[in-house]
């Protein structure tokens, strides 16, 4: 388990290196600089401001300087806000967007869990179709248009939620976490379907069942582990899904965090802060894909034993 | 759609009788053709013109004149939504087409040759799964442009790999199976065997998986749109007008629905359609 880990580490390292790049050479090789855009600036200024960013060194220089510096965890300044740095930026930003995923992922496991489980426990009834289809509806609903919806409902029509804001009224935090997480439900409930379906088709289970335990029993204490593998697995990519969905929603809702930042980034040609965020998504979504296979590992024995038997 | 082609083999026929069983499918596949041919005709069957506008008209909610209402410049929803459905649509296809033919040709490449070769490739394939896509499309999109063209081949570049393990796996299974073996045996050429044995056989999930990913290049198409990063006006699409419906959904809400209507309902279509493809075509997978 543990040399699993750490190889899976190791093959993190050039995924990174690749990323960093990547990403390094496109926003140096874009058509016109980032101070080309605004009004018309005197060429000495230009000049000066690219001394002061080191953009007059040679491509490469700039590189290893920069690769030097994100290894310390120093992105750089930003272009377009004089005076702060990239990671003060980044900092500023991450807590409002961890607590969104957090709920977000949170509604997603609550509902789309125990719509996969009940469905799954009566396959081909009523209590299988009903959620199934809502699960449809659910991944054919984009968050950029169930979100603006359930602000149209509840927020304007009914008025019983804010409309947007983040830790300025109670309440504010609902709308945002259902819009992100929705998605994922619809996912979590078909992957736990199909999972569950799987386990309770095996000999341990009818074991359990034989033994006389309830049916209760059979799913909270032998079951559930099996069937939510594909769930758990799926963790990992939905984490970087759900960081993609905090562009929209921290968007719609006006949320200061990440998401938000680098879709400004984007607009205002920041490159430092596109540069830099994306680093930093990157190497989250990595760590993430790493946790929920792991995890995986851990809760299925066999493949356990090939981790074990590889290494 | 090609899936049945008069190919007089048991396999297509015993997919079309599975698939006309399955009316959730053909529902999609109804509305998908209906969509499509109105794209086709929409210089010819829009009700008004594309750039016709009427500002002493303004925004007026559905009537008789205009069926889905109109927008703040006075334009008609419906010619709105049909020229942004051909928008729509053809980045949903081309991308879809960009990423089949790479995914298909790597897959393919990988399976074959196996050995050295297939482990390189298919690192490479895994090493593109863990990079952040939607991050890298949101830069291609600021650094060079909102470009159309870089668009099919941003959104096709991400959505390949998935194909090529698709296709891969097969190939790989199909390698090693008796009839491939008894075809060899009976002396039949390689080029034979890959036309009569190999195509045929991964054609299936190759289809299912083309109908499941043109949703989600649509999907990530109207997502880019919706930040305004992906197609620009005066082109539209469905996910840019309904960006513009949630700037004024207050006052006009059929502005934001009417869109939103038209961009769920075709991803639903094309989802029954993929799973009831998937159903008829691939019996060995399941479901999820």
């Amino acid at each position: 388990m543990l040399r699993f880990a750490f190889y899976r580490l190791l093959q993190a390292i050039p995924v990174l290196l690749i990323v960093i790049s990547l990403t390094f050479m496109l926003v140096h090789s874009a058509p016109g600089g980032p101070f080309s855009a605004d009004k018309a600036v005197p060429p000495e200024v230009i000049k000066a401001l690219e001394a002061q960013y080191n953009l007059d060194q040679p491509l490469w220089q700039q590189y290893v300087s920069y690769l030097g510096d994100v290894l310390q965890g120093d992105f750089g300044p930003s272009f377009k806000y004089p005076g702060r740095d990239v990671t003060e930026l980044i900092a500023a930003g991450l807590p409002a967007t961890a607590e969104l995923a957090f709920y977000a992922m949170l509604v997603a496991l609550v509902i789309g869990v125990s719509a996969g489980v009940a469905a799954a426990m009566r396959p081909n009834t009523a209590q299988d179709y009903i959620p199934m289809s809502a699960a449809m509806i659910g991944i054919c609903m984009p968050s950029f248009l169930l979100g603006p919806l359930l602000v149209l409902v509840f927020g304007i029509y009914l008025e019983w939620l804010p409309v947007s804001g983040w830790d300025d009224m109670p309440g504010d935090k609902i709308l945002p976490a259902i819009t992100l997480g929705t998605g994922y439900a619809a996912y979590i409930a078909r992957l736990s379907r199909g999972g569950m379906l799987e386990v309770l088709s095996q000999d341990y289970i009818r074991t359990a069942r034989a033994k006389g335990l309830s049916e209760a029993l059979v799913i909270a204490k032998h079951a559930l582990r099996g069937g939510l593998i594909p769930v758990v697995a799926f963790l990992g990519p939905a984490f970087a899904g759900l960081l993609g969905g905090s562009f929209v929603v921290e968007t719609i809702f006006q949320i200061p965090g990440l998401g938000r930042f680098y879709v400004q980034a984007a607009f205002n040609r920041d490159y430092t802060m596109i540069l830099g965020t994306t680093v930093f998504f990157s190497t989250l979504i990595i760590v993430f894909n790493l946790l929920s296979d792991m995890l995986a590992i851990w809760l299925n024995p066999k493949l356990r034993q090939q981790t074990r038997g590889e290494s | 759609m090609t899936a049945i082609d008069e190919q007089g083999t048991s396999l297509w026929q015993d997919a079309w009788i599975k698939l006309s069983k399955n009316y959730l499918a053909l529902f999609g596949l109804a509305i998908i053709g209906l969509l499509c041919v109105v794209s086709l005709l929409t210089p010819w069957i829009a009700p008004y013109g594309y750039e016709q506008q009427n500002l002493l008209l303004g925004a007026t909610s559905p009537s008789a004149e205009h069926w889905l209402g109109t927008d703040i410049f006075g334009r008609d929803m419906l010619t709105r939504i049909m020229y942004g459905g051909r928008v729509s649509l053809t980045v949903g296809f081309i991308a879809t087409a960009v990423a089949l033919v790479i995914g298909v040709l790597w897959g393919a490449v990988a399976g074959f040759v196996g050995g050295r070769i297939d482990a390189v490739m298919m690192r490479i394939v895994d090493i593109m799964y863990a990079l952040p896509f939607m991050i890298f499309i949101v830069l291609l999109m600021v650094v060079f442009g909102r470009n159309i063209l870089l668009l099919f081949l941003a959104i096709g570049a991400v959505e390949w790999l998935t194909m090529a393990r698709i296709v891969r796996g097969q190939v790989m299974a199909l390698r090693k199976q008796e009839f491939i073996e008894a075809a060899h045996s009976l002396g039949l050429s390689q080029w034979t065997i890959i036309r009569r044995h190999i195509i045929p056989n991964t054609l299936g999930p190759v289809i299912v998986y083309t109908t499941l990913t043109i949703p989600s290049v649509m999907l990530l198409e109207a997502f880019l749109s919706f930040l305004g990063l992906g197609i620009q006006p005066p082109q539209s699409s469905w996910g840019l007008l309904i960006n513009y419906g949630v700037e004024t959904m207050e006052e006009y809400p059929w502005l934001l629905i009417f869109p939103g209507v038209t961009l769920s309902l075709t991803l639903f279509a094309l989802n029954f359609l993929g799973d009831g493809l998937r159903d008829a075509l691939d019996p060995r997978t399941s479901k999820d």
